[in-house]
This record gives C-alpha cells, sequence and structure tokens, in this order.
C-alpha cells in the first residue's frame, strides 16, 4: 500500500521532470517563448520566497520576515551562500530564544 | 569529460542547498515515522519520489487515511512546477546534457534556481548541475533517514529555526543576481507580489499552483520590459 504510493509518487512527480528534457531536443521553441522561460528562475525565486518566508517559523511571528530582511543584507556583502544559510539559521535560533 | 575544475564548481553550489535540505528532510523523517510510516518506507520515499512538499502532504494523507489514488494525484498537482523548471532548465544547459534522464531526477525548486543563474557563469556546465544534483539528493535522502531515526531527539528550538534555512538560500541567490540584471529583479517583484495576493485571497489555494500561476504570469510580464543591447537576453 505505501509502496504502492511511493511508486505512483514517483512516477507522477518524475515525468513531468523529464518530459522537457526529452521533448526540446525535437522541437525549437519559438524566440519570444525562450525570452519567456528565461525570466522562469526570478519569477520562481520570487514566488518561493514570499509568502513560504513569512511562516518559515512558528513563533515570534515576525521572525519570518525579520529572518528574510536579515539573509538579504548579508548577500549584499558576502556572495557565499552557504554563509547566509548558516548564518540565518544562527539569528533564527538567537532571536527565538531572545524573544 | 567533466574535469574536476566543473565538478568543484557544482559542489560548491551544492552545498547550501544541501545544508538548507538536512533540517527539512530530518523533520520530514520524524513527521513520516509519527504517522506509522518505518523508517524503510520514509526514507524510501525520499530516495524514489524525491519532491518536498509532496511528501510531507503524502505522509499526512497517508495518516488520515486517504485512498492512494489521491495521494499521487495531489503529487502530481503540487509538483507540476517542475516541468516548468525542466523547460526553462533544458534550453539553458549547454552543451545538451548526455543524460537527460538523470538530470531531469536532480530537478528541484533548488537546484533549479541555483542551477539557472549559475549556468550563466563560467565554468559551470552540465556537469557541475549534476554534481550539485547528486549532493543535495544525497543531503535529503540521508537526512530523511536520520530523522526517521534519530528525529524525535532534536530539540524543538532548533528544528524551527532550521526552518528558515531555504529561504535564506533563496534570498542569498536571489539577491546577487538582482544587481546584474534588472529585469529579473521587477519580474521577481512581480511574482513574489502576486504569489503573496494569491495566498491572502486564497489561503486554501494549493502552493504548487500558487507558484505555477505566478511564474507564468510575472515571466510573461517580463516580456513588456523594453530590451537594452547591452543586456543580456
Amino acid at each position: 500500500m505505501i509502496w504502492l504510493a511511493i511508486l505512483g509518487m514517483s512516477l507522477a512527480t518524475y515525468l513531468p521532470r523529464l518530459a522537457p528534457f526529452l521533448l526540446g531536443r525535437r522541437f525549437a521553441l519559438p524566440q519570444p517563448v525562450c525570452r519567456w522561460l528565461e525570466f522562469f528562475p526570478f519569477a520562481v525565486l520570487g514566488a518561493l520566497i514570499v509568502p513560504g518566508i513569512l511562516t518559515a517559523t512558528p513563533e515570534p511571528r515576525w521572525l519570518g520576515a525579520a529572518t528574510g530582511l536579515f539573509a538579504a543584507g548579508l548577500s549584499l556583502l558576502t556572495r557565499n551562500v552557504t554563509l547566509v544559510v548558516a548564518a540565518s539559521i544562527g539569528f533564527a535560533y538567537l532571536v527565538q530564544r531572545l524573544f | 569529460m567533466a574535469g574536476a575544475m566543473e565538478i568543484r564548481r557544482g559542489l560548491r553550489a551544492g552545498l547550501p542547498i544541501a545544508l538548507g535540505y538536512l533540517p527539512v528532510a530530518v523533520t520530514y523523517g520524524l513527521l513520516a515515522r509519527q504517522a506509522g510510516l518505518s523508517p524503510l518506507a520514509a526514507t524510501g520515499m525520499s530516495v524514489f519520489v524525491y519532491a518536498g512538499a509532496s511528501q510531507f502532504m503524502a505522509v499526512k494523507m497517508l495518516a488520515a487515511g486517504l485512498p492512494v489514488t489521491q495521494i499521487i494525484l495531489a503529487a502530481f498537482i503540487l509538483n507540476f512546477r517542475h516541468f516548468l523548471m525542466s523547460a526553462s532548465l533544458s534550453r539553458s544547459l549547454k552543451p545538451a546534457p548526455p543524460r537527460p534522464a538523470l538530470l531531469a531526477y536532480g530537478v528541484t525548486d533548488e537546484t533549479f534556481v541555483a542551477g539557472s543563474l549559475s549556468l550563466g557563469e563560467e565554468g559551470f556546465t552540465s556537469a557541475s548541475f549534476l554534481a550539485m544534483a547528486v549532493l543535495a539528493y544525497l543531503s535529503w535522502a540521508a537526512g530523511s533517514l536520520a530523522g526517521a531515526l534519530f528525529g524525535a531527539l532534536i530539540p524543538a528550538s532548533l528544528a524551527s529555526a532550521m526552518g528558515v534555512g531555504l529561504y535564506a538560500m533563496f534570498t542569498a541567490l536571489l539577491v546577487p543576481s538582482l544587481k546584474k540584471n534588472w529585469r529579473g529583479a521587477v519580474v521577481a517583484g512581480w511574482s513574489a507580489a502576486l504569489a503573496l495576493g494569491l495566498w491572502l485571497a486564497f489561503p486554501g489555494f494549493a502552493e504548487g499552483w500558487r507558484i505555477i500561476l505566478a511564474t507564468l504570469a510575472a515571466s510573461a510580464c517580463g516580456l513588456a520590459l523594453p530590451r537594452r543591447r547591452e543586456d543580456r537576453g
């Protein structure tokens, strides 16, 4: 039962990931569609960060937004993504302890 | 042949993803156990399905005794956004990936974003993408196993603080890229505003569709932005 769910979910999530790689070799997309696709990473990032970050931590309620600002500020100073992730987790942990 | 440099480049990009995945995977493993899955089944789902949010949902649905067909359909809907990401990625991966089936398995929200933004840079190839994806995948699988076995030992305050990890990563990827691409910045802002509006107006709306709608609409608006010759794309 559980393994049947795993098998079905595996196909249901993998095939949509695979199809464009296989189809992309057969069809050349028109220029505007290519430019549209080039914006996807930015659009996806925007929609992933907001509203998700607002509800990333339970208490205090403003902590998600505050951590986002902390991460954004730190990202202006360094391009080391690993450092930003570790520091932001540390920031959230400390603020939770203090408030 | 993939050079050591390309692999190293990919691993460096994969490290923050692996770090961000770990707490989420541990949480998943713990919840899966609480929902009645064995450690083997909990880890097996991470190994074979490898779809973060869908796994959380599946575990909840399994615990509630919902039919398998419904769980599979929900996973399909929630993860269909990766179709868009693969479509975008399959165009920017140059030279054409030698192992598309393997690369496709490595596509997640995080590897897509990190990969797309790095692919424009010197020395980041499809081999780098693969190295990055493998590291992320291993972290997800190992974290799930650890969570299923020892998740209950982790203090709640640390676990909830670690929940910000992936968002911090998204932010760290977005901010520097905005400096280079003002149109990308506008599109990201529109998309965030749209996703926020959808979330406020329809809280019950599935996250997968929210991301798809915001992505399609904001990217389409991006096409209307004026193009200058010195800008790429």
